[in-house]
């Protein structure tokens, strides 16, 4: 049996009624426009012309009281919830709900919607508790049973209100007021609270809405966020989901993103640098399909919720919660557009291979995010004569060869994107991922001494392999034949993008390969 | 309207310099971070030093990659170390 919260409500005249209060209560929450709660009022009515001086029996009315009131020419007490902080409190979620408390105040019987064996079954109770009559009732005018209608304090909206005001609301965020006059999206701005396009406002509604695509607790700390290392809890994940206009059911892809975020290995840290790096985020498994992301048509462009929002949140959380604003501790030289947000998913039904989550140690049916740490434009690689899958191949380890600089060779991950069309030419004559990884390494290979700098180009950027070579070498080092990729395995492959279109492209990466290294997070299931 | 704030709600702590001494005198510490032509700098302020002041001593240090931050065992070790640090930070 539960011991009910306490509660103080005004009647229609203003006459407070604290409950408990040493008396047995029947309490009805009703509001005006069920009809099933207008079913109940006459019952209501007569049950306390009964029984009323023996017991509290309150109308708890959640809108429009004085109307059901006047429509009934009721005597009960009618206590005014408008509020609906009693409702919500007592998580009635149908009207009318009739709860019934010992002197205590320990619920004794509740029902929900019209019930007549409930109503008798009671009745029966308070005439042997009372020792008075049942009231006369003409039964064989009233349905058996009639469902309610939902009750106001579960209407959207309101319950996310009424959840972040609660005593116990799980919100611990400062709580900043904007002014009447104020416009909200202005003020976000001058804040700078927002990467340069307008933001959703983040309301503690709103906020609590975001909460529901979670079970996690909104307080647990995920990790800390570099360059300013600050803990990032799930409810500050979600305001920055809010903002960037992410729908709940994304909130356990960004977490896992911010997770992966924060991991050491990630190395957040290195996003402050002037090469302009972005987090790249995959995703791979069943949420794909059932938050509707888009693999097709247009895969690493604009058009999609999923895939904008979730990359925007994560470059939120970057900048409102690790400080990684450009022109303060952010150096880009130049940056990107994916510096606003980037988030792909494998299209992984139309690819022959295992996807990068199994690739990479996951079952097929998880969903995971894995992160990179990549310029965030992709270069596209086209090719629409190859007919082979090796002439293909050599293509893209052509194309591939520019990034970072065409004559810096051993650099780190990359993340290549090949197209339908393209994976179509490769699975035909039978290449596994491995076998193009291992032509692109072959058709990238350069004797050491084609790559130092000469009088008419440099490139050898922070290579210490190479550096270390162009001081004291041999004829057979510098015959050394030297890959574009430090390991095959740096060269990390997905399948996207529309039917048609003989295009590929790669996310090129730091040149030192010890920067950041990829990585994986498990998603949250919330279904 | 009421928002929540999205940030992490910290107020900027304010540091104050360290003292600053009347010369250079005892050790000065160079931060060599790994970055492209940061040592070709280093080593001419190194030079200058030498030439400048003779009596201090000048120690060179290296960061692994100009992507992380140090070490703890390197910054220890020059906290120990050195009475002065000069770092060729950035490009």
């Amino acid at each position: 049996m539960t011991s009910l919260p306490a509660f103080s409500l005004c009647d229609l005249e203003g006459h407070q009624c604290s409950f408990p209060n040493n008396k047995a209560s029947l309490l009805c929450f009703v509001r005006e426009e069920c009809e099933t709660c207008h079913l109940s009022m006459p019952v209501i009515e007569a049950v306390y012309r009964a029984y009323g001086d023996r017991i509290n029996l309150w109308v708890v009315g959640q809108e429009d009281n004085q109307k059901l009131r006047d429509r009934y020419q009721a005597t009960v007490p009618i206590l005014d919830d408008t509020t609906l902080k009693v409702s919500f409190t007592y998580q009635v979620e149908i009207v009318p709900t009739i709860i019934f408390a010992d002197v205590s105040g320990t619920e004794v019987t509740r029902w929900e919607a019209f019930h007549q064996g409930d109503w008798k079954d009671l009745i029966a109770r308070l005439s042997q508790l009372t020792g008075v009559p049942a009231p006369a009732i003409d039964w064989s005018q009233l349905p058996a049973l009639r469902p309610g209608c939902g009750s106001k304090s579960v209407e959207p909206g309101i319950l996310e209100r009424l959840t972040a005001e609660a005593e116990n609301s799980p919100l611990r965020a400062r709580r900043i007021e904007i002014g009447e006059r104020e416009d909200p999206f202005e003020f976000m701005f001058d804040q700078g609270m927002t990467d340069g396009l307008p933001v959703i406002p983040p309301t503690p509604e709103r906020v609590i809405r975001m909460l529901s695509g979670t079970r996690r607790d909104p307080q647990e700390v995920v990790g800390t966020c570099a360059p300013n290392y600050a803990p990032v809890t799930i409810e500050k994940i979600a305001v920055n989901a809010v903002m960037a206009g992410c729908k709940p059911e994304y909130l356990p892809v960004v977490t896992a993103a911010t997770e992966a975020l924060c991991s050491h290995e990630f190395n957040a840290h290195a996003l402050v640098s002037t090469y302009g790096p972005c987090p790249v985020i995959v995703v791979n498994g069943p949420i794909r399909k059932r938050i509707g992301m888009n693999m097709g048509i247009n895969v690493l462009g604009h058009g999609n919720r999923a895939n904008a929002t979730i990359g925007r949140a994560v470059k939120l959380i970057l900048r409102n919660l690790g400080g990684l604003r450009p022109g303060e501790i952010e150096r880009a030289a130049l940056g990107s557009p994916a510096k606003y947000g980037a988030c792909y998913p494998e299209f992984e039904e139309r690819s022959p291979w295992e996807p990068l989550h199994v690739e990479r140690g996951f079952d097929r049916n998880d969903s995971v995010v894995t992160l990179f740490q990549l310029e965030g434009s992709p270069h596209q690689i086209a090719d629409q004569t190859s007919r082979t899958a090796r002439a293909l191949a050599g293509s893209l380890g052509l194309g591939m060869e520019c990034g970072w600089h065409p004559k810096t060779h051993s650099v780190g991950d990359v993340l290549l994107v090949i197209s339908p069309e393209h994976v179509d030419t490769l699975w035909r004559d039978h290449w596994s991922k491995d076998d193009l990884r291992g032509r692109i390494q072959e058709i990238t290979s350069r004797p050491v001494r084609e790559l130092l700098p000469t009088e008419d180009y440099g490139g050898l950027g922070a290579m210490p392999e190479q550096v270390a070579l162009a001081h004291g070498r041999t004829q057979e080092q510098l015959n050394r034949l030297m890959p574009k990729f430090k390991s095959p395995k740096n060269i990390h492959i997905i399948v996207a993008g529309g039917p048609a279109g003989k295009w590929s492209a790669v996310f090129n990466g730091f040149g030192d390969a010890a920067v950041s290294v990829p990585v994986s997070h498990k998603i949250e299931e919330v279904v | 309207m009421r928002i929540l704030d999205p940030t992490d709600e910290r107020v900027p702590v304010r540091r104050s310099l360290a003292a600053r001494p009347e010369g250079v005198m005892g050790t000065v510490g160079l931060l060599d971070i790994n970055k492209a032509r940061g040592d070709v700098m280093l080593k001419h302020v190194q030079q200058r030093l030498n030439e400048l002041l003779p009596s201090v001593a000048v120690k060179y240090y290296r960061k692994l990659t100009p992507a992380r931050p140090a070490a703890d065992e390197l910054r220890q070790q020059m906290l120990g170390e050195c009475d002065f640090v000069i770092e060729g930070l950035a490009d």
